[in-house]
């Protein structure tokens, strides 16, 4: 008995069946196995060559280390992980708010599109980095400051994704709700918006990543001041003092927060579409 | 019910979709345009729904039975569902944009659903029914609204053929117990014999009414009446009338 034959049981399959059924088995072990196997070989890796150098600590720590710290100064990492998690987040609402407002503006009429919408990629392809200097000037208030910075980089994808998707209405529905004498209103709640939202959820996984840098590199920025408690500055302030293993345990922090955020999105995204968008539907062959 | 008078449209672009169309359409009539591409059949379709107006000439319709919107019914080649929606949704919706709830929309829309064959299927997605279901939705929709006018474009050209029987004999069930009035656009010569009193052939370039034939058989028309040799002489006479109407779009081109 094989094991193609002993899973489906009763069920006698011939050879290229059994063979497609063993390797949807070993898909779908192997995508969570062999990203495994490579982070656990690459931070053995890691650990040999701090071991067989002789690296210092403060140039590179051994990853147990780095564990440890992220234990041993957790309370210092996590309340400025929370710190810069307001701030994402924050900035992550109002780009929502910002993006789907302004998008559902353009999709009002096409005049105003086409006037601000250069305006918009203007502020995308300007690198925040080199806007940030004047926002310092201009805002006093540290936590608007970050916020700004967030928003600018988290809002862009969400605008452009939106107003694509408003604009991507099936033309006969579009004719079907004039011939029904649909409101300009009740196009847009009840044909436009449930139109666009696989496009917005697609821009919101963007911007949640985005939003994360947008403040990280914002509290950067601001932090070379010393005048930030988030992350990014733990991470400044540890580079200073040499102190590597707190670096890398913020560096993971991070990483981790970002990974997380997706997935969390990813979710939502997944929840609100399951029942009807083709992304989020099981293959059926 | 509605006369076309001289109806012409010519889109910006340059090209004249119809020349100059003469067409009463009675009410209660079944009503087939048929014809090449190009003819302007779903132009002239969306002209009486008022989607669009004629470039020239009027459409006139008589006193007391100009429908208002709410009561012209639209089904497209394609179903065209909202996806995000349920069945139960999608019938609602015309009921909906008038500012009716669900709830006292309730009983049109089941008694709609239950009417196209699709009861137990209220809460389903469109994703989840075949070709044919969908378009049962589609046409549902039509006629929650007690539409007096149903305009249908290619509504059963994607269907196989076993399906479109089957649709082509709910509809004219459906017509026969609601008395309203049909314009189907189509390129299939035996659908419009099977289904129509009228056959308005149609040529291209520019789009006019070349012939117009009276299906003279009575209804109810079943399968019985798909394998008569009536029925078939019918489709012979009314090919012969779309071969002189796709010749004479034909000349035109070359001339």
């Amino acid at each position: 008995m094989t094991a193609a034959e002993r899973a489906t049981g009763s069920l006698v399959l011939d050879p290229e069946e059994a063979r497609r059924l063993r390797a949807v088995r070993v898909e779908r072990f192997g995508r969570w196995l062999l990203p495994l196997a490579i982070m656990i070989s690459a931070i053995w890796l890691w650990d040999r060559i701090c071991v067989w150098n002789d690296i210092p600590r403060y140039i590179l720590p051994r990853p147990g280390e780095v564990l440890y710290t992220l234990y041993s100064d957790a309370g210092l990492l996590f309340s400025s992980l929370l710190v810069t998690l307001k701030i994402t987040f924050l900035g992550l609402a109002l780009a929502v708010a910002g993006g789907v407002g302004l998008a559902v503006l353009f999709a009002q009429s096409k005049w105003v599109e086409m006037s601000f919408f250069p305006f918009a990629i203007v502020l995308q392809v300007t690198p925040i980095v080199a806007i940030f200097p004047l926002i310092n000037i201009y805002v006093d208030n540290q936590t608007a400051k970050l916020l700004l910075c967030a928003w600018i980089v988290a809002f862009f994808p969400i605008l452009s994704n939106t107003t694509l998707g408003l604009n991507s209405v099936d033309r006969n529905l579009r004719d079907l709700f004039k011939l029904n004498g649909a409101t300009r209103w009740q196009e847009l709640i009840h044909l436009r918006l449930p139109a666009a939202m696989p496009y917005f959820l697609g821009g919101l996984k963007i911007a949640g990543g985005l939003s994360l840098i947008g403040a990280v590199v914002a509290e950067f920025v601001a932090g070379s001041a010393g005048q930030s408690s988030g992350l990014a500055s733990r991470i400044i302030e540890a580079g200073y003092r040499l102190n590597a293993p707190r670096l890398f345990a913020a560096l993971i922090l991070i990483s981790f927060t970002g990974i997380l955020i997706f997935l969390l999105l990813s979710l939502i995204s997944h929840l609100v579409l399951r029942r009807w968008h083709e992304s989020a539907l099981r293959p059926e062959r | 019910m509605l006369v076309l008078r001289d109806v012409g449209k010519t889109f910006s672009n340059g090209v004249t979709a119809l020349g100059n169309v003469n067409l009463a359409i009675g009410a209660g009539d079944f009503v087939s345009l048929l014809g090449p591409s190009g003819c302007g059949k779903s132009t002239a379709l969306r002209l009486v729904a008022g989607l669009s107006t004629p470039t020239t000439g009027t459409i006139d319709w008589r006193a007391g039975e100009r429908p208002d919107r709410s009561s012209i019914g639209f089904v497209f080649q394609e179903p065209t569902l909202m996806p995000w929606a349920s069945v139960l949704d999608n019938v609602w919706l015309p009921l909906r944009l008038r500012g009716m709830s669900r709830a006292d929309a309730m009983p049109a829309i089941r008694q709609m659903i239950d009417r196209v064959g699709l009861a137990g299927f209220e809460s389903a997605m469109p994703r989840e029914l075949s070709g044919g279901m969908k378009m049962r939705v589609s046409i549902a929709r039509g006629l929650v609204t007690k539409s007096r006018l149903l305009l249908m474009d290619e509504p059963f050209a994607a269907l196989d053929e076993i399906t479109r029987f089957r649709l082509n004999h709910d509809l004219l069930d459906l017509w026969q117990d609601e008395k309203f009035t049909v314009v189907f656009v189509t390129h299939s010569v035996f659908e419009s014999v099977f289904l129509s009193n009228r056959i308005v052939v149609m040529a291209a370039r520019p789009g006019r009414v070349f012939d117009e034939l009276t299906v003279a058989s009575g209804y109810p028309r079943d399968e019985a009446f798909r394998t008569s040799p009536e029925y078939a002489a019918l489709c012979r006479d009314t090919s012969q009338v779309l071969v002189g109407a796709i010749n004479a779009g034909a000349d035109n081109d070359r001339g």
